[in-house]
């Protein structure tokens, strides 16, 4: 029978990684068998893994089911986080498809790296162990390095490669030494027990303080907050396009996922000290991603700049730290998510095959060429700035009622004043694509896959904008296990 | 299905949407077509708001018609709209101009026409959206959505220097939202908290009633809780308010988008900026921040009468300087705008039925007047005054009609501007009578920069040989002028219905800004006898 430490329902548990898992070996497989003109199987083959990933974490969710001893445990948060992962995932497939084949790239390692990466970042929602913590950030990472140079022809991409993988392994190996710290206090590696710990070792032990300290920089480095942020504009720029917005919505929803995980856990008797380096965090990652997108021309580190921005926002979430709060921070993941993608994905279809299609420039007179594309992209650049009724106002609503329930006034204000500031910088694509003639008369074709790609996050980004119900009970369900 | 009393708001502010909504389906090549449905679309707006006319009950402050429906329920949220005796004015005003500036863009606007509809609808159901909201979450996303349309429409359809004036506009109005935003969430946060802390709330006036609702956005409920806030959270909510709607008025220190956005704008829009969309701040002045902030409204009068008066003075002053024609009218409108506020700020009956009058009037008087720069820049393409003059003799009917809008718009008596200032100074004279003598300076500098406009470009020998043979109006642009120079006179004459209407609500308004926090002051009201508004214009 069933041994002790592999029950039944420990499988269940991981069996949306699982599933995931073979798809992806599958795509290796099956890549080998197809011509050159059948490779878009490769994607449908994905999307099929996710969708079939989708429906057991849906299965997963009434239950919190701590599994293989309390290594894992598949929590409502884990189902709201995998959800935003998956749905990442998948529209990221659907903008690579025409993307690759213009690129000359069309394998079917993408798709397995994407789903890979994915794996990881459900394990880094779901672990409760600083060993599944840490093997489930390294996946992801990993993956994120090979996919950021996967043009191997270009230059850009090489060298944002390189760039993120070096800074990326010295950050691991900081958020490595915090860990074992943790370790080294409390002889323990999981994240509850270690609360305990810490707890006991009380605030003022300089060891819980480095650890503490660690431990927050290489999860700062993670979501790119100030001042290790340095390597997103870089990789952002250089990575295929559609890999820039995985990287943007599902590796740093995954970080924020470890984050929420482990200060609210292990670290939570910590507040104190955390609080005022994640306010100070905080307010610098808005200034420094604010301001520096000002002057941006190419519209990827445009882009990659504001997202510094968002950064900060849902860190002031975790300030404010009250149930409004949390819930901020899952509303305001769902909805970066959606919106973000959706930019993205305008920015992909901008790729052709003599054009690359990211400088500023390259975007004039869209209105003329595809209504459609520029009309969604300034819906999507409305909701990135906070106008309502849009996704993207839900999450600052509840960023800034939390920080006034919490007293945090000034931040509040500071918070509010950069939207004005984004907005400057967002409607300089806008004045680029309405406001202006096009270069060259002719239209833009769109693909098929491109299409549903901005169906899902146009409907994404709109209807929890006119009627947040839904959006805000998932929040809800999402913060449970932090009650 | 045909509009009653339950649902007639519901038809005021979707038509404009809907018909925003059809026309994006309409092939952008049908330009003919577009305009046509456009216009009706505004014409039907306007139609389905004539019986608000017949159904308004004189008699009562409170809001009437009221549609409610709830929308977020785990916040509380409703869409909830009604009018009262204040907002039931600035809606006919708004519907009223939408049809003239929809049907004065005919010929000026030739390019991207069906976007230019488009936009135009959708402003128009955001503005009636603005006046008509009575949950402040609903306000706030009609304030917000609708700077969008007007951005596009200063942006892509005005003048050189629009690209600029545009995102100033944007940038300006999205910096006041966020600070009012703030202020709608500490007040929303607040609520809620006396709510759970089960305090009882005195300002209600009755003994231990408690909040009812913990999570409300209601802007009856806050109307009457407003007053519970403690003095420090008034001053500071009362500020960020402040900031927001002083933007949109536009009063001194932040009024420098308004010279750009309105001199940048097409006609239509700047006759839309003049006539509705400055109207919302000082709609916010009356609807929010007295009810619902009453001491710090109190506390900030020296403050912002002294802007005021700044404003009409400066205002004035710089409309001597201009070379502009249309910039002449925009900084005009910074001085009007001072008249409004100062109204707004004397806290008595008088001076804000006199406030709303003269936001009425300056909506008919200065939309008029863009109207007709309008029209000669769309024969000359010019705005330069030293470009014309003598224009009387090839265009009479235009002279005739320019020569009425400038005089209503200078407060001659007989015409609108005139009931509206006299009755603000009246105001003004009560509570302080230096403040009025100086305000009155602002009128006589209006009949100098005024009429000494008038007369640069109107009389004389035709000198500009390009002026000799200007067309003088058509039957279209006639008919958008007419209705104004009728309201002019009508309201310079009998202005009497109007008091009535806006009576009962200005009342409850005075009521609750002279209403100390004490418990007991809700119950007795200190109303200061008001001076029958007639008699004081007819003295």
């Amino acid at each position: 029978m069933w041994p002790e430490f592999f029950q039944r329902e420990d499988l269940s548990a991981i069996l949306p990684q699982v599933q995931l898992t073979v798809f992806a070996c599958g795509i290796l497989l099956m890549d080998f068998l197809l011509e050159q003109r059948h490779k878009y199987m490769n994607a449908v083959t994905a999307l099929l893994g996710i969708l079939f990933s989708g429906f057991a974490v849906y299965q997963l969710r009434d239950t919190v089911r701590p599994a293989f001893g309390g290594l894992i445990a598949a929590d409502s948060f884990f189902v709201f986080f995998s959800f935003v992962f998956l749905l990442a995932a998948a529209v990221v497939v659907l903008m690579s498809v025409r993307y690759l084949e213009l690129e000359q790239e069309h394998e079917g390692e993408y798709y397995s790296l994407v789903l890979f990466a994915t794996v990881g970042m459900m394990f880094l929602a779901s672990g409760q162990d600083l060993i599944t913590l840490f093997i489930g950030l390294e996946l992801m990472a990993v993956c994120f390095y090979l996919l950021t140079g996967f043009l191997r022809r270009d230059r850009r991409s090489t060298e944002a490669a390189i760039k993120y993988f070096l800074l990326g392994a010295f950050s691991t190996g900081i958020l490595a030494y915090g860990f074992s710290l943790l370790y080294g206090i409390s002889g323990t590696t999981n994240i509850n027990r270690i609360t305990l710990a810490v707890r006991a070792r009380g605030l003022d032990d300089p060891i819980v303080f480095l650890a503490m300290v660690a431990v927050a920089a290489g999860l700062f480095f993670k979501v790119a907050a100030v001042p290790f942020h340095q390597w997103a504009p870089d990789a952002y720029e250089g990575a295929p396009t559609p890999i820039t917005a995985f990287i943007s919505v599902g590796s740093k929803a995954a970080s924020f996922a470890l984050v929420l995980r482990l200060f609210l856990t292990s670290l939570s008797p910590l507040r104190e000290h955390w609080m005022v380096l994640l306010s100070v965090v905080a307010v610098a990652t808005m200034t420094v991603g604010n301001l520096a997108a000002l002057g941006q021309t190419n519209v990827k580190r445009l882009l990659a700049y504001s997202s510094i921005g968002h950064v900060g926002y849902i860190l002031l979430g975790l300030v404010a730290g009250n149930e409004t709060g949390k819930m901020g921070i899952s509303v305001y993941v769902f909805a970066y998510a959606a919106m973000t993608l959706g930019a993205f994905a305008v920015v992909t279809g901008m790729r052709r095959s003599d054009l690359v299609g990211d400088q500023l420039d390259d975007m004039r007179g869209l209105i003329f060429k595809n209504p459609t594309a520029a009309v969604l992209m300034l819906i999507f650049l409305l909701s990135l700035t906070g106008i309502p009724p849009l996704i993207g106002f839900y999450g600052k609503w509840f960023i800034f009622l939390s920080l006034i329930e919490t007293r945090h006034y000034t931040l509040a204000v500071f918070a509010a004043l950069y939207v004005v500031v984004a907005l400057y910088y967002y409607f300089r694509i806008v004045v680029v694509m309405f406001l202006q003639d096009a270069r060259e008369p002719g239209r833009m074709s769109l693909s098929p896959a491109l299409v549903a790609a901005f169906v899902i996050t146009f409907v994404l980004t709109v209807l929890p904008g006119l009627y947040p119900e839904p959006l805000i009970q998932l929040a809800q369900f999402s913060i449970r296990p932090f009650r | 299905m045909l509009p009653t009393p339950d649902n007639v708001l519901n038809w005021v502010l979707f038509t404009p949407l809907v018909g925003g909504i059809i026309l994006l389906f309409i092939p952008g090549t049908m330009k003919d077509a577009i305009r046509w449905l456009a216009n009706l679309f505004f014409l039907l707006g306007f139609v389905v708001s004539l019986p608000l006319v017949l159904w308004f009950n004189k008699g009562t402050s409170d809001f009437q018609f009221v549609i409610t429906a709830d929308w977020i329920p785990s916040l509380g949220v409703q869409y909830r709209i009604g009018i009262d005796g204040i907002s039931f004015l600035l809606v006919m005003l708004t519907t009223l101009l939408g049809v003239i500036a929809s049907l004065s863009s005919w010929s000026f606007i030739q390019e991207r026409v069906k976007e230019y509809y488009v936009m135009f609808l959708f402003l128009q159901a955001g503005m009636l959206g603005v006046f008509m909201a009575l949950d402040l979450f609903l306000f706030y996303v009609f304030w917000e959505v609708m700077l969008v349309p007007m951005y596009f429409i200063i942006g892509i359809w005005g003048h050189e220097r629009r690209l600029y004036a545009a995102i100033k506009f944007f940038l300006y109005t999205l910096l006041g939202s966020v600070l009012m935003l703030l202020g709608i969430l500490a007040v929303y946060f607040y609520h809620a908290d006396l709510h759970f802390a089960g305090m009882e709330c005195p300002a209600l006036g009755i003994a231990g009633h408690t909040v009812t609702e913990a999570y409300t956005f209601s802007v009856p409920v806050y109307l009457e809780f407003g007053r519970a806030l403690p003095a420090d959270w008034q001053f500071w909510i009362f500020w960020a308010f402040f900031v927001s709607f002083a933007i949109k008025v536009p009063m001194v220190p932040f009024h420098t988008w308004l010279p750009d956005a309105h001199t940048e704008a097409p006609t239509a829009g700047s006759v839309i900026l003049a006539g509705v969309l400055l109207k919302m701040g000082s709609y916010g002045f009356m609807r929010f921040s007295l009810p619902m902030f009453p001491d710090a409204a109190r506390e900030a009068v020296p403050y912002v009468v002294g802007l005021s008066i700044i404003a009409i003075l400066y205002g004035a002053l710089v409309c001597l300087m201009q070379k502009d024609m249309k910039k002449l009218i925009a900084y005009s409108s910074v001085s009007h705008m001072g008249f409004v506020t100062i109204g707004i700020f004397a806290l008595n009956q008088v001076g804000l039925e006199g406030s709303l009058l003269q936001q009425i009037n300056h909506g008919l008087s200065t939309g008029a007047l863009f109207l007709l720069v309008g029209l000669l820049y769309e024969r000359r393409h010019t705005r330069e005054i030293a470009e014309f003059g003598g224009l009387s003799t090839p265009m009479p009917m235009f002279a005739a009609i320019y020569l009425i809008i400038s005089l209503a718009s200078l407060g001659m008596p007989l015409l609108n501007g005139f009931v509206g200032e006299f009755v603000i100074l009246v105001g003004v004279w009560d509570v302080n009578k230096t403040w009025a003598i100086l305000s009155a300076l602002g009128i006589v500098l209006a009949a100098a920069y005024l009429l000494w406009l008038y007369q640069r470009t109107m009389f004389g020998e035709v000198t500009n040989p390009k002026n000799q043979g200007l067309a003088d109006l058509n039957f279209r642009e006639a008919v958008t002028l007419i209705p104004l120079v009728v309201l002019c006179f009508w309201i310079g004459i009998y202005p009497k219905p109007y008091f009535d209407v806006m009576r009962p609500s200005i009342q409850a308004l005075v009521q609750r800004v002279s209403a100390q926090a004490a418990p007991v002051s809700a119950e007795v009201p200190s109303v200061p006898v008001a001076v029958p508004v007639e008699e004081a214009a007819a003295r």
